[in-house]
């Protein structure tokens, strides 16, 4: 029997304070257990304070922050094209499409209409990113779950698709593409054949994983009946994207509020799943992948000729007024706010990003869980820590 | 004790041991350091699409070393608060549970260190001392992690040692002792339905104790799918997750060399061991230099089917892992070990 | 709990299995096998993979096109762009003329550890006298020497690919590199 030492008092005291500054009801019982900020699970560094009784989870509070930059701040003394060099790092896997809604917004604001070349070469891109974006969650979800093979699968074939992306743009992750009133560069010669096949490849992986991954049935009892958000509370908390739709709400803004881009012109479907568990919500993203990558083949099969981008003044001063554009990011619904006052820079810029609201919902979804579902559920709500703390 | 022939010298008891035992120790660090390369390394590369490591040594060979280096020049860190002795304790014991088990696995007619006549009980009670380890190495390492997969570790591995105890009871009846070179015997010199070409392997009538037996053990080495206690992607190495250096270099050889005593003992159990079938009229002069060879390509088959199902299936919850232990695994081997004394007795 | 089905495990170990396969006999299981070529990998530094044309590995400058009008170094997100330029005269254009002045370039910086590979230097020059260039092996143990000067800028030049031809239906115009 060892006798409890003054240094040990104090840190036990310490123990109690640091909880009650977070805001963890003080229990005698029970074990803190802090999940992060350095975490593998936790996509980034996302910091949840669980408190656990035996295994079971009592409470949970996700602290973030911890990669906060400052853009909303930085971008009201950018100028324009500035300012899409920053905003293409808040989701980092598909860059190209935090550009897509900000470029919107100011074409919006300014009056101007990018051609329709340039509209659906930008679709094509927007889709190709969340290509790129939900094969690593589908891979992701694989280690996050103890499999690591998948996720060697889904960077083998991304790489693909990042090559393709790298051959117009230069750059694989920060494309940097998108301006105001078009694209700043045209595809080069063969790019559009060597991308159908790409398109070939992505499908045979999504086919891969199906039969790897998705149809063990060790993932089916860890997924089915784990996290399950009902269609109302999804609502209340604001999820977008793949986690709505997985929970049975059918809305998809690239159908119901499309704006810019040419996906109205496009044959394509929207996926659902009534059930809302993790299952459902890594089944509606594997079959976003497959729906995308016919999109791109739609596309590329479709594209007009034109110009690619209209008639900008040289230095961009937007005029002064108000506009929010929102677009079906691959992690939600993703907007940019932008007021601006006639100046160079935008007087302010609100970012609505898609995985803030995603990951509020955890402290209610994850009373009651096993800690192993923690992992589980936080790797089928699939947010970008980026896209959290901006 | 009488003082045996071996190598076709006369020696005491006490000098035979010894050369038993060094031999035995070279034998199991070069079996563990060739599985390691060639699944750790290399097969789950080709799995994944990848080459492995290709820098040191040609094709990567002498990456081991290398590792086995950098562990052993590593800083020998214990956390404020850990407990030392237990902490410093709990390697050992975890690698010496499996050291000892490589006693009793016979390589040849008479290469083995300790011919129990209780060889598999031995073996049974032996492996389950690691869980104390796991557990003292959970505690004194004074972190939430280390202590909740410390905690799983303890219910899995005592979960799973009933579904491998069953199994084994099968090949016991159908070979008649627990004495392992009597199950080799019995494998090789047995017939099916009168045909002696092949033997009579474990693995043909026995083949439901083997899939529980690779099952269990499986679970004995907490390799995924029955991996919650390391569980990487959540606890971070588990009970593990203090050690670093040599402490670390403890576990990871005592976890390949688990892997390679358990392989060795299901082939011994189920594949015939170090032996051909006798009808195939290899004598025992030969069976000397060739039953090693042979019990070693068989251990190193069933290693990788380990490491194949290890590197592929996701990892069940802790749940779901007792539920399949208790409720499906230990009633199906009862059955099979019910089975197998009924058609022992008619046949 | 889902009671364990054969199938699907066994489909997924058959995959893992098809691919290792796949990756030691990349030529068939008939011919000797070839890792090193059925792994999608690529043994970086004994082999190298050709990064795009339009890459963005480095930055490069043409000196001659320079006129230091500044529009990079104050259109740059980070100011990793540093220009200091002074006044000279230049021989007039034509005979009996005056002489121009323009301006000539003591320093062109670019500090490639702040910079952000945006290209939006490249973009706004006027002039055409920056260039991307795909080369991206120019990692250095000092910090300080990522700081490329003038010359430096100018010997990546040599490494500026030539703009490709674009895909059928555009109608933008390639651009020559200067040499």
């Amino acid at each position: 029997m060892t006798a409890v030492t003054d240094r040990q008092k104090l840190q036990y005291i310490a123990a109690k304070a640091a909880d009650s500054r977070v805001n963890v009801e003080l229990e005698t019982e029970g074990m803190t257990l802090n999940i992060g900020p350095q975490h593998p699970a936790t996509h980034g560094t996302l910091r949840i304070v669980a408190r656990l009784d035996g295994e079971q989870v009592v409470s949970a509070e996700p602290i973030a922050g911890y990669m906060h930059r400052g853009k909303e701040k930085l971008c009201e003394v950018r100028t324009y094209p500035q300012i899409n060099t920053l905003i293409n790092r808040i989701d980092w896997l598909g860059s190209f499409a935090n550009e897509v809604p900000f470029i919107l917004a100011a074409e919006q604001l300014m009056g101007i209409e990018a051609p329709p070349r340039a509209q659906w070469i930008r679709t094509m891109f927007f889709e190709m990113s969340r290509i790129s974006n939900l094969i690593l969650f589908l891979g992701d979800m694989g280690v996050q779950l103890g499999a690591v093979t998948p996720a060697f699968y889904a960077f083998r074939d991304r790489e693909f698709v990042l090559n393709q992306i790298e051959r117009v743009t230069g750059g694989r992750f920060h494309p940097n593409f998108d301006r105001i009133g078009g694209l700043k560069d045209d595809l080069p010669k063969g790019w559009i054949v060597d991308t159908k096949a790409v398109m070939e490849r992505v499908r045979d992986f999504c086919d891969e994983i199906e039969e790897l991954f998705m149809n063990a049935e060790i993932f089916s009892a860890r997924t089915r009946g784990i996290g399950v958000i009902p269609a109302d509370v999804a609502m209340q908390y604001g999820l977008s994207g793949a986690n709505a739709r997985a929970s049975g709400i059918d809305w998809d803004l690239r159908r119901d509020a499309p704006s810019g881009l040419v996906h109205p012109e496009l044959d394509w479907k929207v996926w659902t799943h009534p059930d809302g568990d993790s299952f459902a919500r890594f089944w509606v993203r594997l079959q976003e992948v497959r729906e995308a990558s016919k999109m791109v083949d739609q596309i590329c099969d479709g594209l007009p000729s034109g110009p690619i981008m209209a008639k900008v003044p040289r230095i961009i001063k937007v005029p002064a007024g108000e506009a929010w554009v929102s677009t079906e990011n691959p992690l939600g619904e993703m907007g940019y706010y932008i007021v601006s006052k006639g100046d160079l820079t935008p007087f302010r810029l609100k970012i609505r990003s898609a995985s803030f609201n995603n990951v509020s919902i955890t402290p209610w979804l994850l009373r009651g869980v096993y800690v192993p579902d923690i992992i589980t559920i936080l790797a089928s709500l699939y947010f970008i820590l980026g896209d959290i703390d901006r | 004790m009488t003082p045996t022939l071996m190598f076709g010298l006369e020696l005491a008891y006490w000098q035979e041991t010894i050369i038993k035992v060094l031999l035995g120790l070279v034998a199991l660090l070069l079996l563990t350091g060739g599985v390691v390369y060639l699944y750790l390394f290399k097969f789950v590369s080709f799995m994944q699409s990848r080459l492995g490591p290709m820098e040191a040594g040609p094709y990567g060979s002498l990456q081991l070393l290398a590792e086995v280096g950098k562990w052993l020049q590593k800083e020998d860190i214990a956390t404020e608060k850990a407990d030392r002795f237990v902490f410093r304790l709990a390697p050992a014991i975890v690698l010496a549970s499996t050291f000892v088990l490589f006693a009793v696995i016979p390589a040849g007619p008479t290469a083995v260190v300790s011919d129990l006549g209780t060889g598999i009980y031995f073996v049974l009670a032996m492996s389950s001392l690691s869980v104390l380890g796991i557990l003292m190495a959970g505690w004194a390492s004074a972190n939430k992690y280390a202590l909740l997969g410390a905690l799983r570790a303890a219910g899995q591995l005592i979960a799973y040692e009933l579904p491998l105890v069953l199994a084994v009871v099968g090949v016991v009846i159908a070979a008649g002792s627990l004495n392992l070179q009597d199950i080799v015997a019995a494998q090789a010199s047995g017939e099916i339905f009168g045909w002696d070409g092949i033997g009579n392997p474990f693995i043909l009538t026995q083949i439901v104790g083997f899939t529980i037996f690779m099952i269990a053990v499986q679970a004995e080495l907490t390799q995924s799918p029955f991996d919650m206690p390391i569980a990487e992607s959540e606890l971070v190495a588990g009970y593990q997750v203090e050690y670093s250096g040599i402490r670390f270099l403890i576990y990871f050889i005592a976890e390949f060399a688990t892997a390679v005593a358990f392989a060795a003992i299901a082939s011994t159990l189920f594949l015939g061991g170090w032996a051909l079938p006798t009808a195939w009229g290899l004598g025992d002069g030969v069976m000397h230099v060739v039953g090693p060879i042979v019990i070693s390509a068989k251990a190193v088959l069933l290693v990788g089917v380990v490491f194949w199902v290890r590197f592929t299936l996701p990892r069940f919850r802790e749940d779901q892992l007792q539920t399949l232990a208790w409720k499906f695994l230990i009633p199906i081997s009862l059955a099979n070990i019910v089975a197998t004394g009924v058609l022992k007795v008619v046949f | 709990m889902a009671k364990p089905q054969v199938p699907g495990i066994v489909k997924g170990l058959g995959i893992t299995l098809k691919t290792a396969v796949e990756t030691m006999f990349p030529d068939g299981p008939l011919k000797p096998p070839a890792p090193s070529k059925g792994a999608a990998t690529v043994q970086y530094p004994h082999e190298k993979e050709e990064p795009a044309p339009r890459a963005r590995g480095v930055i490069a400058l043409k000196e001659d096109n320079c006129t230091a009008c500044m529009l990079c170094a104050r259109e740059c997100p980070d100011w990793c762009i540093y220009i200091e330029a002074h006044k000279t005269l230049a021989p007039p254009r034509r005979e009996g003329g005056k002489p121009r002045s323009v301006n000539a370039l003591d320093r062109f910086d670019i500090d490639f550890s702040l910079c952000m590979y945006c290209g939006i230097c490249v973009e706004v020059c006027p002039f055409e006298a920056l260039f991307w260039s795909p080369e991206f092996e120019y990692s250095e143990v000092k910090i300080q020497d990522l700081l490329h000067d003038k010359s430096r800028l100018d010997q990546w030049m040599h490494t500026v690919p030539d703009f490709e031809p674009l895909e059928a239906g555009s109608e933008v115009k390639v651009k020559k590199v200067p040499r």
